[in-house]
């Protein structure tokens, strides 16, 4: 399991890395491809993964009755899939699916866990980068909340 | 003279989405002067009244094109307008977008602020990218236009999506935060409800985007259009005739103002 390095200096994502870090972390990750349609992972399942996507689409969803699989959300190239893997129960809140055709380098979290328990330089990096996603994340949800798009009449 | 409304019928008229429609207007007898993107014509429905409405197309032929969406009286009467009827114009009024010097342009929409930036998507650039939000996807506009045009990178984006739609389900800023841009090339266009330009201008100043570069269009209740009745007063500013479209720097301090 080891993602080229050249794949993750470009990572805007991994930028506040250094060099020997990245490649801590390439050597808990790989690159994989999805055909649309690729189920990734399902509410309430072990979450013991996340995703960078490089290219392709995922959408999060959640199945809601009388209204199927409602998505919440997409993530596209440059973007994190992911986070119930940071605390325990470490189940996934949400479930995903590819929507098109996807690369995305996959990290194996409990290692990428141990390695931030044994480095604490790269676990605080790491806690950055991923308190800035989350972060980004929760103020576009809550703009969306704001549903400016609406029609005032 | 930019007090009498300009007689123009209307030719065409393509529904856009639920509550918006395109009318093609042609002079009856003379035409306005040639508008630039980002300006805007005061529209009069007769005996209904008159609105700011920004250009959503410039054929270079006379005509006008204007997107409109009913939200009130005058703007239900104008979208409603039927081809043949005659509807009143007066204009070129504001500012247009700054098109000077472009390297690559990153055009940022939300709702029905797709409109006014119509124009400039076929501006040449080395590169352009548009970001558009809607509320879902029968909201957005020009869609199957802008799939077609094929020197355009377009990031198209929802609220909330269905079953058919294959586009992004999220808010602007988050594409806008990994799009790949050359942030000191870019000049970045924002129209759009003013929370969302704001969330995406600050957006792109984290990436490296000059203030400079980032260009608002801003909409307050023009009437005169001519900078007399102060109706559309933002701060120190007439928005009708020192707007609509203003540069970033000088619109930031009014965007966050509480009231004015």
């Amino acid at each position: 399991m080891t993602t080229p390095m050249t794949k993750l200096d470009v990572l805007p994502l991994l930028a506040r890395l250094t060099h020997s870090q990245r490649a801590a972390v390439a050597g808990v990750s790989r690159i994989e491809t999805y055909e649309a349609g690729t189920r990734l992972f399902e509410e309430g399942g072990l979450a013991d993964q996340c995703w960078v996507i490089l290219a392709g689409c995922v959408m999060v969803d959640t199945q809601v009755p009388g209204r199927g699989r409602v998505v919440l959300q997409s993530i596209g190239p440059g973007e994190l899939l992911g986070w119930s893997w940071l605390l325990p129960p470490y189940q996934w809140h949400f479930g995903a699916t590819v929507v098109s055709p996807t690369r995305a380098v996959v990290v194996d979290t409990q290692a990428l866990r141990m390695l931030a328990d044994e480095d604490p330089a790269l676990g605080y990096q790491l806690s950055q980068i991923l308190l800035e996603a989350l972060l980004n994340r929760l103020q576009a949800t809550r703009i969306r909340l704001l549903d400016l798009y609406r029609n005032p009449a | 003279m930019t007090w009498l409304p300009t007689p123009y019928r209307v030719v065409t008229r393509t529904v856009e989405t639920h509550d918006s429609a395109t009318l093609v207007l042609r002079p009856v007898a003379e035409s306005l002067p040639t508008f630039r993107p980002g300006q805007f014509a005061m529209l009069y429905a007769h005996g209904v009244g008159e609105v700011p409405i920004s250009v959503s197309g410039i054929p270079g032929d006379g005509t006008l094109v204007h997107t409109i969406r009913a939200v009130g009286a005058v703007s239900r009467a104008l979208h409603d307008a039927a081809q043949g009827t005659v509807l009143g114009a007066r204009g070129p009024f504001g500012t247009a977008w700054r098109l000077d010097d472009v390297e690559d342009l990153l055009v940022v929409a939300g709702g029905i602020g797709l409109a006014p930036l119509r124009p400039v998507l076929t501006h040449p650039a080395r590169r352009t990218v548009l970001v558009a939000g809607a509320r879902t996807p029968q909201d957005l506009l020009y869609e199957k236009e802008i799939v077609s045009l094929s020197d355009v990178e377009a990031v198209l984006t929802v609220d909330r999506g269905d079953h058919d739609w294959h586009g992004r389900i999220g808010f602007v800023t988050e594409p806008l935060a990994s799009v790949p841009l050359d942030p000191a090339c870019t000049t970045a266009l924002l129209c759009g409800p003013e929370p969302m330009m704001r969330f995406c201008a600050r957006t792109l100043l984290g990436r490296g985007v000059p203030a400079g570069r980032i260009q608002v269009s801003l909409e307050r209740n023009m009437q005169c259009g001519v900078g007399l009745c102060g109706h559309c007063q933002l701060g120190p500013m007439l928005l009708c005739r020192e707007g609509p479209v203003v540069p970033y720097p000088v619109a930031e301090p009014l965007l966050l103002a509480k009231e004015l």
